[in-house]
């Protein structure tokens, strides 16, 4: 017990580390590309005050900011403040980027909670009939929604989703996380999950596919191997197979992929969140590209680097803990 | 022993084939296993012998019924007397009949081996399996390793004991002893000797030849999917003059052991098999009446022999 924790610190410390130099490589590389776009934060600054500004302190501002010193003196100073906690005000909303991220980020991850899990046990479900029945009419069915869903857009199918059971049929909101003209207080959990219904569902569709088809594909192997033929020649029928060694063994890679999925899931977030209007991380990551709010797109591209490296490393830890192959070799 | 109607599995004019489709959706039966015979009785141990592709273990399949589907099975595959229907294969195959298979990878990589080598049938028979374990001189902890923590040797007596386990009356061991030592692989088919003697039938498809000359009571070769010749295992040992079969004298003369003379020509396939006598391409006493028909099973000294000219 003991040496196992000591293993899994010792992985800990390694992936920690390897995460801190993705995120130092993810700053710069962000910085970079903001000082090399033709964007202006003092002119946005200045345009989002709806006044005119004097030359003189238009030159103040930019004194303020710093923009006129070297590329690499703003970064240290950018990334020694975020470090210190001030992750910097964004020019849109003008208030501290890091309250915006956590305010955000809290409506985001219910969204992307509900659809991670809703697309992870349908994509694993339908998984396991595809592969039971492969090459036979639900396979087959099953196969072509998988190969259409994941080649549909995602803000189409979000359109779609909304004009069919949002304006038509009115089951759902059209958009927000909440009623309009309701108090913040006063919106029951109910409310919140009637929102959260339809990009939810529209996010998991668009990714329960891949999930779907690789669990297919386990299976297949797994009942093409030979361990089943051997439990089919001890007398073994079909659903004691699955559950005995079908799921045994298509579990855990499955597992594995929808960790690593974090990436897609953020990435879907920012399009269904748009279609929605849903106030999560993905539609203020848009607002902060189209109004050149730096800081805020900024802060959002390290937390959600820092949201998929999270991901992946729960993926890995996993693999290193439940295969008992892994597990044991490594002790 | 003798009497004929004692067998416990009787086999013949077995075939096996599969639908395959062409490139154009043209579907044809490629015919793998054709004319097979074979009889096991109580006590025996019987080896298939044959290089690859002659049908050996999906003769086992074929017993069993766990052929693909799209393999159809014609023939007499008789069990203790009656026919071995689809539903009957399903109830037999894996209390009845059990099949010992040759690798670890037939073990489930994620499934500790004693709950495995208990099987899935209720109430879990761990008593007899601990007894079982311990028979075959396995450490207490074995049930709880993976299969991949297993030596060679220890896969072996635990894949043994997953036959045992049930009360199988026909054990069928599928290439028990390759990647095994000689010292393994005979304490294997000691194993199988001592099932046997114990009243149970044994199939035992080997490669290892020579090993099963030894340990065999009788051998059956097989060439191409069929029965050339089925002879005692002393016949081997004696050597080619005791043989029916050209087959036969051949692999016997291929052996390392005996001058590792190799048989020009190859295995005809499946799907390009000659009209007569399957050998009669390869065979140096050939006439026309082999390449016409298929010659008839003959018994000639204590042996079946499908030849016209074996003496």
């Amino acid at each position: 017990m003991k040496q196992t924790a000591m293993r899994l610190g010792r992985i800990f410390i390694r992936k920690g580390l390897r995460i801190v130099s993705l995120l130092l490589a993810v700053s710069i590389i962000a910085f970079a590309l903001v000082c090399a776009s033709p964007v202006d934060p003092v002119q946005q600054y200045i345009l989002k005050l709806g006044t005119t500004v004097s030359p003189e302190r238009r030159a103040a501002l930019e004194e303020y900011w710093g923009v006129n010193d070297p590329p690499v003196e703003r970064y240290v100073n950018w990334i020694t403040n975020l470090l210190k906690g001030d992750w910097g005000e964004s020019a849109l909303y003008r208030r501290p980027v890091a309250d915006i991220i956590g305010e955000r980020f809290a409506n985001s991850l219910a969204l992307m909670a509900c659809a991670w899990v809703l697309s992870g046990l349908l994509g694993f479900f339908l998984g396991c009939v595809m592969g039971l029945y492969r090459d036979r009419w639900p396979d087959k069915i099953l196969q072509k929604i998988c190969y259409l869903l994941s080649s549909v857009p995602t803000f189409w199918l979000g359109l779609v989703l909304l004009l069919i059971f949002a304006v038509t049929l009115g089951w759902f909101p059209v958009g927000f996380s909440s009623p309009i003209g309701v108090l913040e207080a006063d919106v029951t959990i109910w409310q919140r999950l009637h929102h959260l219904a339809l990009p939810a569902i529209t996010l998991s569709l668009m990714s329960f596919s891949s999930i779907a088809l690789h669990t297919r594909q386990k299976l297949t192997d797994v009942m093409n191997s030979e361990y089943v033929l051997f439990a089919r020649a001890r007398g073994e029928g079909r659903w004691t197979i699955l559950r005995r060694h079908g799921l045994r063994n298509i579990l855990l890679p499955a597992l594995t992929l929808q960790f690593a999925s974090f990436a897609e899931l953020f990435g879907g977030s920012v399009l269904a969140e748009n279609v929605f209007s849903y106030p999560g991380l993905g539609s203020a990551v848009a607002a902060a590209g189209l109004n050149s709010d730096v800081p805020l797109l900024l802060g959002i591209t390290l937390f959600s680097a820092l949201f998929v490296c999270v991901g992946n490393m729960i993926a890995d830890l996993l693999y290193g803990i439940v295969d008992p192959q892994i597990r044991e070799v490594s002790q | 022993m003798e009497a004929k109607n004692e067998s416990l599995l009787e086999i013949h004019d077995l075939s096996v084939s599969f639908r395959m489709y062409d490139h154009a959706l043209e579907q044809h039966d490629l015919q793998v296993i054709s004319d097979l015979h074979l009889t096991v009785r109580p006590g025996e141990v019987v080896a298939i012998a044959g290089s690859s592709g002659s049908g050996k273990s999906l003769l086992a399949s074929a017993i069993l019924g766990i052929l693909p589907g799209n393999a159809t099975v014609h023939g007499h595959l008789h069990y203790k007397g009656s026919q071995l229907t689809p539903e009957r294969q399903a109830q037999l195959r894996g209390t009845e009949i059990a099949l010992v298979p040759q690798s670890i990878a037939y073990l489930d990589p994620l499934m500790k081996v004693g709950k495995q080598a208990d099987g899935h049938r209720k109430p879990r028979p761990t008593e007899k399996r601990r007894k079982l374990f311990a028979r075959f001189g396995l450490p207490e902890k074995t049930e709880q390793l993976y299969p991949f923590q297993l030596s060679g040797g220890m896969a072996r007596r635990v894949l043994v004991s997953t036959a045992l386990i049930t009360d199988a009356q026909l054990i069928i061991a599928d290439e028990p002893t390759p990647g095994m030592s000689l010292d393994q692989a005979m304490e294997a088919l000691k194993l199988f000797r001592t099932l046997a003697d114990e009243g149970r039938g044994v199939i035992l498809i080997t490669h290892d030849i020579d090993l099963a000359f030894a340990f065999a009571d009788r051998v059956a070769v097989f060439y191409a999917g069929t029965t050339v010749e089925i002879a005692p295992a002393a016949d081997f040992r004696t050597g080619p003059e005791a043989l029916r079969h050209p087959y036969s004298q051949a692999l016997w003369r291929a052996l390392p052991q005996n001058g590792f003379e190799p048989v020009p020509g190859f295995q005809p396939y499946a799907g390009n098999l000659p009209k007569g006598c399957l050998y009669a391409p390869r065979c140096p006493y050939k006439t026309p009446e082999c390449e016409q028909a298929v010659p008839p099973v003959r018994t000639i000294r204590g042996g079946e022999v499908r030849c016209y000219h074996g003496a």
